[in-house]
């Protein structure tokens, strides 16, 4: 069994975030760090791996200056090796040029079965697992809370604002992992040590045998117009109750549909 | 020292395992008087973090001391002082001896267990008339054929509850002061075995502190750590591991509590300003983060020596002595800037003043220390 994972590694959210001015994208120039809503994929994938005996798991990743930082966190967590797409000309990429990359690169890997998170926790497109799935021709699955291989099929319970629902794909198949739905292993120390000397194929486009013509700013079908400050919050509402208070609260509840 | 990005990934792991299995839980177990050891220890037995510098071929990491430092450090930032003191006895106290001097057969049966977290360890040395002064216990384990039975009492044992095996120190023969005492692998479940009573105490509530008995308890001679009749120099060894875990933890902790103190601060104000504006709490705070920071670096070279191999019985004696006494200073004075809050039990300072009272009295007191000292230096006339 062999299990794809795509990791997204991003700036710290412990430190404040910069946009580059030029491109209104993220500045990407500092230390990447594994984004948190990959490890619930990673720890799926390890234990998936590890129910089916001698499971492997891969991890699939694109990064600028063939940065590995994030990917090492995974590595260390237990998955066997990496594949990381780092070239210049990616710069500026957006979700479905992202999607093109990894799929090419997932393609390279031949994964039984890729998981992913739902979205990434810098960009927040939430687009690029199905794009990824419809460009591989696989079947996507979404909202991951629990994944367990039956034979030649992935069960998925698939959340729902009512709560789950069952669904049964075929293998290979694309699979999308919920944030928070599982409790990641934190890397031992022998982990760490391991990580150090686990391969990462690094590859550029022309390895993909894609053209800069299809990733890459100038190929994005979205454009960055402008950036804005949200508003700020206005401050809240005060009802001073003269003693019919709780009929604007059970009004203001009914407004907002909470009752 | 130098620490790596290793180290950092290790202080992520470590910082995390904690916030998940045990900082939710810290008030709760407070007020329950006792955490459940078997619980947290296999949790963190499965990150690693029991066994950092054993042998792997009996579950530990084979990692170097520096990263000992990294995890005591973070134990330190831990909301009380109970729980980190009985992880401590698990990694440090306990076990180094076994790890040590123990022959194949006790590593595979007790301390495998214990680096996996699925037993708890205590340090079974301290008894009614004998604390400081190791030389004093009377505990005895007499032979009989290749059985050793044991009678006596031991008092003030951390996690002794709860712990599956003891690392007992019990006189062996009768040659009386530092000799004839050894250290023996004592299991909980061996009948003569009991618990007398569980301690109430200041402070460190969350981990359970009890007297044990010890009538006619009959252990396998093959249990003994090491060589018969060197308990007391194996333990003196261990409780260099004890006072270098001990200060790692202090620096963690008096770390933490000058960055709460002044988050408070920065918050709290009096006379239309921030606490934290007035110069003399500026003043006395900065004095407290330099002799924090001085003892952080004495504590890295202790720890440095320790790698390179050399004897740190002097190192660790000055650490844990300059700790202990640091951290009432910095207690009580982060309690002080709290004001009548600082008093309250709500509030976290009054727990790390209660808690912060041991170091100066557990692992050998400030007194002990100083006695050591001044025959190492040769102060004596």
């Amino acid at each position: 069994m062999l299990i794809a994972v795509c990791v997204k590694q991003i700036p710290d959210p412990a430190s404040p975030g910069a946009l580059d001015p030029t491109t209104r994208t993220l500045d990407r120039s500092g230390k990447l760090i594994m984004d948190d809503s990959d490890s619930y994929g990673v720890e799926l994938g390890l234990r998936l791996a590890e129910a089916a005996g001698g499971g492997e798991v891969v991890l699939v990743s694109m990064a600028p200056r063939s940065e590995t930082g994030g990917l090492r966190t995974a590595l260390a967590m237990g998955a066997a090796r990496a594949v990381l797409v780092s070239d210049p000309a990616l710069s500026g990429s957006d979700a479905l040029s992202t999607a093109k990359v990894l799929a090419a690169a997932l393609r390279r890997v031949g994964a039984d079965l890729v998981l992913a998170a739902t979205e990434s926790t810098d960009g927040y497109t939430g687009t690029v697992p199905a794009q990824v799935a419809e460009l591989l021709g696989l079947p996507s699955v979404t909202f991951a809370k629990s994944i367990a291989l039956e034979g030649p099929e992935v069960v998925v319970q698939r959340q729902t604002e009512a709560g789950y629902d069952e669904v049964r794909c075929p293998l290979p198949a694309l699979v999308t992992v919920t944030a928070g739905v599982v409790d990641p292993r934190y890397p031992s120390f022998k982990g760490i040590m391991a990580a150090k000397s686990k391969p990462v194929d690094v590859l550029s486009l022309a390895d993909l045998g894609l053209g800069p013509e299809v990733v890459g700013g100038a190929a994005a079908g979205q454009e960055l117009v402008e950036v804005r400050d949200a508003e700020a919050r206005a401050g809240g509402e005060v009802v001073v109750d003269d003693g019919s208070a709780y009929e604007q609260i059970v009004e203001f509840l009914e407004r907002v549909k909470v009752i | 020292m130098l620490f790596t990005e290793d180290h950092e990934s290790f202080r992520r792991t470590v910082r995390g395992v904690l916030a998940r299995e045990v900082d939710p839980h810290v008030e709760r177990w407070e007020a329950e008087g006792r955490f459940p050891a078997h619980q947290v220890f296999a949790a963190l037995g499965a990150a690693g973090l029991l066994g950092l510098e054993y042998d792997p071929a009996y579950g530990g990491q084979g990692a170097e001391h520096s990263y000992t430092v990294v995890l005591g450090e973070e134990l330190g930032r831990i909301g009380c002082g109970g729980v980190p003191m009985a992880i401590s006895v698990q990694t440090d106290m306990a076990t180094p001896a076994l790890h040590r001097f123990g022959s194949h057969e006790l590593k595979t049966r007790y301390l495998a267990p214990a680096l996996r977290g699925a037993m708890v360890a205590s340090i079974a040395v301290t008894e009614p008339d004998a604390g400081s002064d190791v030389a004093g216990i009377r505990t005895r384990a007499v032979r009989d054929g290749d059985t050793w039975v044991i009678s006596g009492t031991k008092l003030y044992i951390t996690n002794g509850t709860q712990a599956d095996w003891l690392c007992l120190l019990a006189r062996t023969s009768e040659e009386g002061g530092y000799r004839g005492m050894s250290q023996i692998v004592f299991p909980t479940d061996t009948p003569g075995f009991s618990v007398g009573r569980t301690l109430s105490k200041l402070g460190n509530r969350s981990s359970d502190t009890a007297e044990l008995w010890f009538r006619e308890a009959r252990v396998p001679v093959a249990n003994t750590i090491g060589e018969i009749g060197r308990g007391f120099q194996q333990q003196m060894a261990q409780f260099q591991n004890e006072r270098m875990i001990a200060t790692y933890v202090a620096v963690g902790a008096m770390t933490g509590a000058i960055e709460r103190t002044v988050a408070y601060l920065r918050e709290r104000r009096a006379f239309g300003a921030p606490v934290l504006a007035n110069q003399y709490v500026q003043f006395r705070l900065a004095e407290l983060s330099a002799k924090v920071d001085l003892l952080r670096h004495y504590a890295y070279a202790c720890a440095e020596a320790y790698q390179r191999g050399e004897d740190t019985t002097r190192f660790a004696t000055i650490a844990k002595l300059e700790a202990g006494r640091l951290q009432r200073e910095l207690a009580d004075w982060c309690l002080q800037f709290h004001g009548g809050a600082g008093y309250m039990e709500e509030t976290w300072v009054s727990r790390y003043f209660r808690d912060g009272r041991l170091l100066s009295i557990g692992g050998g007191a400030d007194e002990v220390m100083l006695r050591t000292l001044v025959r190492l230096d040769g102060l004596e006339p």
